[in-house]
Parts: C-alpha cells; sequence; structure tokens
C-alpha cells in the first residue's frame, strides 16, 4: 500500500489576523515517520491542531486517508498526543482509566468495555511497562510514567494515524528509548506517524522523512536529503547558536 | 430510648416525612452533580447559574408553567450572555460571571417585588421544604429522574470532557453538546434545589458533596457513592435538626454538610490535614537524621 495517509492542501492558519502557518502542503505516505522540525513558534503546534481540526484553517484543505478529520476520528484513525496534556493530575482516574478513555470511540453509549477493549488497555500498558501500575492513581507517577501513559492510551486507540507534538520533552532516556523502539515498530505496520522534536540528533536514527517549518514548510523529503546545512539554517533563522548545535547534533 | 423518639416524633408530621424524603431525594441529585461540578472547577458557575434562575421562576410562576422551564431559560441564558460578554469584550470571565448573575437576580427580585402573586421571595431565597406542595414535589420527582439517568447514561463521557476535554474532541465526542447537557443538568438542579434549601444556599448542595468526596478517594466511582451519602445524610439529618431546634431547614442542611466537609479535611485517610501533618514531619525527621 502506498497511498496518501495525511494530505495537507496549501493550509494557512491565522490567530487573530496574525498568519501562524502559510501556504503549508504535505501529503504522506502510510507507513512513514515523519519528523517536524522548527524552533519554538514555528507553527508545529498549530499544524497538529489543524489537522486535528482544532484551529480553523483559513484556506486549504486537510484530508485523513481520503476522509475529512471528524470522519477520520469518527472512525477511530487518528490518535493524538498533545505537547502537555492540559489535565488536572489530582483528578480521581487510575492508569487503567486514561488507557481505557482511548477505547471509547469504539464502545456503546454507555462505554462499557468488552473483551477486545480491554485486551487493547492491557497490550498497550504492557508494551510501556505499566501494566503493574495500573491501578495507580494518575496523580502519584513520575513524569516519564505520565507520559507514557498517554503515549499507552494511543496505543489503545490502534489508529492508522498517529500525531505526537514533543512527546520526548521532559521525559528520561529510558521512556524516550521505549518510545522509539514502539514507534519504529508500529510504522512497520503501515502506521503513519507525524512527531515534533527538538531531538535532531535521534531524528536521523528513526525517522524517514522530515520536514522543516518556520511558520511555512521550507522542506520536506527523506531525512538525508532534507537535512543540510543550508536548510537547517533557513529552519533556525540563521540564529547562529541553535544552528551550529543543531549541526552537531546531526553529525 | 431518648435517640428512637428524636428520630420518631417529627414521622408523626405528614408534612416532615414528605420534607424528609424530598430533601433525601434532592441530597441524591445536587451531591451527584456535584462531582463534576468540582472536578470540572464550576464552583462559580453553579453559583452564578443558580441566581440567575431567580427571573425565570418567577416569570414561570406569574405563566403557570413549570418552574423548571423557567429557570432552565434562564440559567442556559445565563451562561450563554456571559460567553457572548467575554468574547466581545476584555473583560476577564470572572467579573463577567459576577456581574451577569447579580444582574439577572436583581431582576429577579424587582420581578417579585412588583408582581402580586402567590410567590413569596423568602420561599424562593431560603427554600420552603416543610410546605412543599404535591404540585412541586411531582417536579422535584421528575427533574431528578432527568438528572440521574442523564447522568448515569453520559457518566463516561462526562468524566472525560471534565478531565481532558482535548482527547474527548480528538475522539470525535461532540464537547459543544456535552457542555450544554452539563450546564442544563445545572439549572435543572439549581431549581430541585431551590425547594429545600434557597437559592441562596443551593450552590451549597452543588459544591460542598463533591469537595469532601474529593477529598476522601482516588476514583470516581467512590467519589460519586461518597458524595452521594454524604448529601443524603446531610438533608435528613438537616431537617431532622431542624425540626428539633425550630430553625431555617436549609441552614441546617448546609451547616451539617460544612460539618462533614470539615471533617474529611481534617481526618480523610490519605489527602487529609493530619496525615499530611504526619508525612510532613516524617519527611522532615529523615532529612535530619540524615
Ligand atoms: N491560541 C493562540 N492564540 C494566538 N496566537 C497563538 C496561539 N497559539 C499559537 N500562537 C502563535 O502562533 C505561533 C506558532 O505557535 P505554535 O504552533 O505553538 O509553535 P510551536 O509549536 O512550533 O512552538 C506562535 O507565534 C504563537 O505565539
Ligand atoms: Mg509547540
Amino acid at each position: 500500500m502506498n497511498s496518501v495517509s495525511i494530505d495537507i492542501e496549501n493550509v494557512t492558519v491565522t490567530y487573530h489576523s496574525k498568519v501562524a502557518l502559510h501556504q503549508a502542503a504535505l501529503q504522506l505516505k502510510a507507513g512513514t515517520i515523519c519528523g517536524l522540525v522548527g524552533m519554538n513558534g514555528a507553527g508545529k503546534s498549530t499544524l497538529f491542531k489543524a489537522i486535528m481540526g482544532f484551529v480553523k484553517p483559513v484556506s486549504g484543505k486537510i484530508l485523513i486517508n481520503g476522509l475529512t478529520i471528524r470522519q477520520a476520528q469518527k472512525s477511530n484513525l487518528v490518535a493524538y498526543v498533545p505537547q502537555s496534556e492540559e489535565v488536572d493530575w489530582n483528578f480521581p482516574v487510575s492508569v487503567y482509566d486514561v488507557v481505557m478513555m482511548g477505547r471509547y470511540g469504539y464502545m456503546n453509549l454507555l462505554r462499557v468495555p468488552r473483551s477486545c477493549d480491554k485486551k487493547a488497555v492491557r497490550d498497550s500498558l504492557e508494551r510501556v511497562e505499566m501494566w503493574q501500575m495500573r491501578d495507580r492513581p494518575i496523580g502519584e507517577l513520575s513524569g516519564g510514567q505520565k507520559k507514557r501513559t498517554f503515549f499507552a492510551r494511543a496505543l489503545a486507540q490502534q489508529g492508522t494515524v498517529l500525531l505526537l507534538d514533543e512527546p520526548f520533552a521532559g521525559v528520561d532516556i529510558k521512556t524516550e528509548k521505549m518510545m522509539i523502539t514502539l514507534l519504529v515498530e508500529l510504522s512497520q505496520t503501515e502506521r503513519t506517524i507525524l512527531i515534533s522534536t527538538h531531538d535532531l540528533a535521534s531524528i536521523t536514527t528513526f525517522c524517514d522523512q522530515v520536514v522543516l517549518i518556520n511558520r511555512s514548510i521550507l522542506a520536506y523529503g527523506k531525512t538525508s536529503e532534507v537535512f543540510t546545512e543550508e536548510n537547517l539554517s533557513r529552519t533556525f533563522g540563521g540564529a547562529v547558536g541553535d544552528f551550529s548545535s543543531a549541526k552537531r547534533q546531526v553529525n | 430510648m431518648d435517640l428512637i423518639q428524636w428520630f420518631a416524633a417529627p414521622l408523626q408530621h405528614g408534612f416532615m416525612i414528605k420534607a424528609i424524603l424530598v430533601s433525601a431525594l434532592v441530597g441524591v441529585v445536587c451531591s451527584a452533580l456535584s462531582c463534576y461540578m468540582t472536578l470540572k472547577g464550576w464552583a462559580l458557575m453553579g453559583d452564578a447559574v443558580s441566581h440567575a434562575v431567580m427571573p425565570g421562576v418567577v416569570i414561570a410562576y406569574v405563566l403557570n408553567i413549570p418552574l423548571a422551564v423557567g429557570a432552565f431559560v434562564f440559567g442556559v441564558g445565563s451562561v450563554i450572555a456571559i460567553g457572548f460578554i467575554k468574547s466581545k469584550t476584555r473583560i476577564k470571565e470572572d467579573t463577567v460571571i459576577g456581574l451577569v448573575f447579580t444582574g439577572f437576580f436583581a431582576l429577579g427580585l424587582v420581578l417579585v417585588s412588583k408582581i402580586k402573586s402567590s410567590v413569596d421571595l423568602t420561599h424562593i431565597l431560603f427554600g420552603n421544604i416543610l410546605g412543599i406542595s404535591d404540585a412541586d414535589i411531582t417536579q422535584t420527582v421528575i427533574i431528578s429522574a432527568i438528572t440521574l439517568v442523564t447522568l448515569a447514561i453520559l457518566q463516561k463521557d462526562l468524566i472525560l470532557f471534565c478531565f481532558d476535554s482535548t482527547h474527548a474532541r480528538s475522539i470525535g465526542l461532540n464537547i459543544t453538546f456535552l457542555y450544554y447537557v452539563l450546564l442544563s443538568l445545572l439549572s435543572l438542579a439549581a431549581v430541585a434545589g431551590l425547594q429545600t434549601v434557597g437559592i441562596i444556599l443551593v450552590v451549597a448542595m452543588l459544591v460542598t458533596p463533591g469537595a469532601t468526596a474529593y477529598l476522601l478517594s482516588d476514583r470516581f466511582d467512590h467519589m460519586l457513592l461518597i458524595a452521594m451519602a454524604s448529601g443524603v445524610f446531610s438533608s435528613v439529618m438537616g431537617t431532622y435538626i431542624s425540626y428539633h431546634i425550630d430553625g431555617s431547614t436549609g441552614g441546617c442542611i448546609v451547616v451539617v454538610q460544612t460539618l462533614l466537609f470539615l471533617a474529611a479535611m481534617i481526618f480523610a485517610p490519605k489527602h487529609g490535614l493530619l496525615v499530611r501533618s504526619r508525612n510532613s514531619q516524617t519527611v522532615s525527621e529523615s532529612d535530619a537524621n540524615q
């Protein structure tokens, strides 16, 4: 299968008439892991929110497997892990409850889990090594465990498209390695993954494509071809510090 | 023997039996909703809506339609007004909430004072559970049934909406719908609570049991049960106490609720002040030992 999974056509997003994303166009094929790279404020989160339909583009259109985002969401095609979960960590829910929330789209109105839902939750929690902690209230988790819990929820959704906005920010090395291994496994089963990160060194190890962004898409393609000195300098606005450290990471 | 007498004496009066049953029912309904209010951080919204229903109640009396309908229109209307003013001006949300609900409430006061009808202001403000009419009982039962059934059906979605509305949206749930459901239930519960404790205190019914239960549990289903149990207990005990001391029923109910909250705040096994201070002592002791 070589069909386009995420199709972004000339999307422009503005906040109060200030342009955050200009004429972005991008086609991702099923089975790719694509890194999204840009400075803070470059519009990475905005691109994710536009794909999810949380901000409405002033022009352009976005299709997921040929469907509108609403249809794709209702068909459980898309899993999204936002930059930071805006959740109340004192909320009375357990790790297991949170991951089960990833399955609501498959359940009836009363959200009664069936055995396939329970199995998906168990599998996901085992993959991130959180099954032992399933009954913990989320308030009693470490930062890395919280991230793994929300990552497990995205896995439990069993979507074909996975959107991850800076999932490695403030995460321990063990959790980052574990997530990368799982992402690579997922891409081998024809899942499409778009992931923003500041860790340029690790991008070269697991992303087969990369998108450079700075208010518009500057370059896009195979990681090895796109990660050139010139492109990176354009992405990081020629900021010397940023650029040389970025280059060092790549080398 | 005295204790039996204490509980048995009020039951000789039909109005007391009614009062106890109705206040218990209202206790269950408001307490169930209070869990969502506490978790969503909607205490101020609860206060606003419960005050803003006032003109609706008066108008409904005059037009001789169910109070719940009038209250519902004005409750939801106040929230729409709040959202509109917030989006069109640079005024902060808490200021907008404050000015909208007092505005509605003041309009209600003017209406009550000018429209000569059977509406008794003190009954609206402070409740009239001891003199509740059969029509009002029927209405309370209907409101309670609607609220409890809706909460039961939508429980999982509403929890998700309160906990992580971004995820709710990303799996295709209609969060605008859930927002208005919660808001509508709030307006309905405010009418039910109005009968028992009155407009002024109804926000206590919609917040305190949830807050008490929140301190006692880390699981939503436990929290819900604890809140409902404390709500029923407070309603029944408050009604009894008001009979024996011949004091305000609404006042007694809310005082009992507040006492339960204070007890939970101090003695809660995990989140109580005693445990917390003991924990911080052990921490500082182990620091000192190092
Ligand atoms: N809700 C918002 N309202 C107004 N401006 C916003 C909002 N969200 C983001 N922006 C602006 O849009 C630009 C892109 O932001 P964002 O997509 O969050 O960047 P990134 O995720 O790459 O750091 C920034 O200039 C930011 O200030
Ligand atoms: Mg961002």
